[in-house]
């Protein structure tokens, strides 16, 4: 195939596709199992979303897709955007797809933007250097994006520096950033944990507008239960860097499998509850460094079983493409 | 910017004048009389009397501090004690030879610095980091006039390479001349490499470490670019640096001057303590302390043009 940027996806095969994806980080008197063996195809227009607690592994796993472990990281598995190994290919390669077809969005706009350059500059660069057009031209279409992400007096904006901008207008800038070069995958991080709830929701509704007009695939990451029900297609619930269960938000929402999620579900405040007394889950996420044999997930479970401590989990795949990794999802399938 | 660069230029103002004011104090801290011990002691009372009303030492010390900055304000420094010639004249020609050195010694000591300093960082804990700090490490811990005489045996005394002292006279060729450079600004230039190579390593080290640089190569910016964003970010605190090493350059190292003869404002320093040559002293002391304000001034605006957090 030639160069992945200019391929349209054919309606139907998956954009981005991850296979086994494994990392480690492997050092001195450490060994962090940060992610291991997630698998997702994921087609253009799709938004799936990565639900999990703080330290499951997530931005390592978008981190990993895009290339941005340090050295010492060891990455297994496979990884297509648009049919190409990402992977294997070479750094020069790999850089004219970064920030091309595809991009991301950062946790933290403050500490993502250079404090040193202004936005302006921050946008035109990447696309003088994807698309090799003169700087002006760049600087047009950077003004061009910042209206596109509703900011406010763009122009004025564009010669802004990242801290004389507000919260939610960082995060729009980043956003507009992200979009600069049209990208076919975007890699949303938490975009919206950084900021408070009603600037929140503007980012999630916008972020959802740019999709349908665009046709990107997206890939969100959140710890939110209420901003993945909001914005996603699907939903993987990530657990000590594994999927331990993934469907459609209806699946999810309605009927989860997974103890895990179950828990994850409860354990959040919305209306549907109101009355209910919430509950928690007991313990905490294990340590990465030393995981357990067989499901991750036993130590803090309530319906564990002795088969759950040793072997292999088996992973049920139903007819929609639900996918859960339990013990215990065999009985209730079949049953 | 430009109302901050003006802002600052104004704070340097009371600055220089409390400048002036602890160059004279200092100066009349010392104990002894210039002419007390210039005289011969068979000389008369009424002598005496006479040359120190002709040097203005029998006013009050505020009123000679008054003269003094008056006439400095005029470029007007006064004689020399010792030899009654006029101070501006050995000033000049001092810290004129001693900017040769330290113009030579910055350029050298900081591209050298800069260039160490980033390589280092960029190849954190692999040989080249290993071997450029060793190197950084050396340049600062060696002291400066035990390099000079080391130099000064190697190059110019078991070999015949390069002169060992002085500066040549105007008669010789400039290719003869320049000889004469390279044994003070080598040495010179090893305290500025160090520091600086040491600060720009620790500082990138410090920006390779925040999560912009990640979001530099998840925009897909190639080497290069990314290297343009960590220096400027790293600039500022560098310059800082920079310009203090310049400060201490200009201010000319009494000892590495003495070693390789050359007469500049370190040797006029040092000749004008020894023989209590209080005018001499007070305008070196002070053109150097201008130098070093006028320095960081030019240092503050700059950085505040590289780094927009800084101005306020
Ligand atoms: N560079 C690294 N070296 C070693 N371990 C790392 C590194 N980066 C991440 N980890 C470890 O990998 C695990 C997963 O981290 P990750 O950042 O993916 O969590 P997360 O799910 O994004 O959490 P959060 O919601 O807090 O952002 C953590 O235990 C973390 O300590
Ligand atoms: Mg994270």
């Amino acid at each position: 195939m030639p160069e992945g940027i200019n391929v349209k996806p054919i309606l139907g095969e998956p954009v981005l596709k991850a296979e086994d994806l494994t990392v480690r980080f492997k050092r001195r008197n450490t060994d962090v199992a940060a992610v291991n063996g997630v698998s997702f195809a994921l087609r253009a227009g799709e938004t799936m979303t990565i639900l999990g607690e703080s330290g499951s592994g997530k931005s390592v796993s978008l981190k990993a897709l895009m290339g941005l472990l340090p050295p010492y990281a060891q990455i297994q598995g496979k990884v297509w955007l648009n049919g190409r190994d990402m992977l294997t290919m070479p750094k020069a390669e790999l850089g004219k797809l970064r920030g091309g077809a595809i991009s991301m969005i950062f946790q933290e706009p403050m500490a993502a933007l250079d404090p040193v350059y202004t936005i302006g500059e921050q946008i035109s660069e990447t696309i003088v250097q994807h698309e090799g057009i003169s700087y002006t031209d760049a600087m047009k279409r950077a003004l061009g994006l910042l209206e596109q992400v509703k900011i406010p007096s763009a122009e004025r904006r564009l010669k802004n520096f990242p801290h004389e901008m507000s919260g939610g207008m960082r995060q729009r800038a980043m956003i507009a950033l992200a979009l600069a070069c049209s990208p076919s995958v975007l890699l949303a991080d938490e975009p919206t944990t950084a900021l408070d709830v009603t600037v929140q929701i503007q980012i999630l509704l916008l972020l959802r507008q740019l999709q349908e007009e665009l046709g990107m695939a997206i890939v969100f990451v959140t710890h939110d239960v209420g901003a993945a029900a909001e914005i996603s297609d699907r939903i993987a619930v990530m657990y000590a860097g594994r999927f331990v269960e993934s469907g459609t938000v209806r699946e999810i929402m309605k009927s989860p499998k997974h103890p895990y999620t179950q828990g994850l579900l409860s354990s959040t405040v919305h209306g549907g509850l109101r009355g209910r007394v919430l509950e928690t889950i007991p313990g905490s996420p294990p340590n990465l460094a030393e995981l357990p044999p067989g499901c991750a997930f036993a130590p803090r479970c309530r319906h564990v079983t002795d088969g759950c401590r040793s072997g292999i989990i088996p992973v049920i795949t139903s007819d929609s493409g639900a996918m859960v990794r339990c013990v215990r999802a065999t009985e209730t399938v079949t049953a | 910017m430009l109302v901050f660069a003006f802002r600052r230029l104004l704070q340097a103002i009371p600055i220089l004048l409390g400048v002036t004011l602890v160059v004279f104090g200092l100066v009349h801290i010392v104990p002894g009389n210039p002419i007390d011990m210039l005289m011969p002691p068979e000389a008369s009372p009424e002598i005496i009397a006479q040359m120190k009303a002709a040097f203005g030492f029998d006013k009050p010390l505020y009123v000679q501090y008054f003269l003094w900055l008056f006439r400095a304000l005029q470029g007007d420094f006064g004689l020399s004690v010792f030899n009654a010639t006029p101070v501006w004249g050995q000033l000049i020609a001092a810290l004129g030879n001693t900017f040769i050195l330290a113009i030579l010694a910055a350029m050298v000591g900081f591209s050298l610095g800069i260039g160490f300093g980033m390589i280092s960082a960029l190849y954190h804990g692999r040989w080249p980091d290993k071997l450029f700090s060793a190197l950084a490490t050396t340049g600062v811990s060696l002291p400066h006039y035990w390099c000079a005489i080391v130099l000064v045996l190697a190059f110019a005394v078991m070999n015949d390479f390069l002169p060992a002292q002085g500066m040549g006279d105007d008669a010789e060729p400039l290719y003869n001349r320049l000889q004469y450079l390279v044994l003070p600004v080598v040495t010179l230039s090893l305290i500025p490499m160090g520091v600086i190579g040491r600060l720009v390593r620790a500082t990138v080290l410090e920006i390779l470490g925040q999560d912009f640089v990640g979001a530099l190569s998840a925009k897909g910016l190639t080497r290069w670019p990314v290297i343009r964003h960590i220096c400027k970010n790293a600039a500022p605190p560098v310059l800082a640096l920079m310009g203090l090493q310049f400060g201490y350059l200009l201010g000319g190292s009494i000892l590495v001057e003495t070693v390789y003869n050359w007469p500049g404002s370190g040797n006029l320093l040092n000749l004008a303590i020894f023989r209590r040559d209080i005018p001499i002293l007070q305008a070196t002391i002070l053109v150097l302390a201008t130098f070093f304000v006028l320095l960081n001034l030019l240092v503050d605006i700059a950085q505040a043009a590289i780094d927009p957090r800084i101005r306020r």
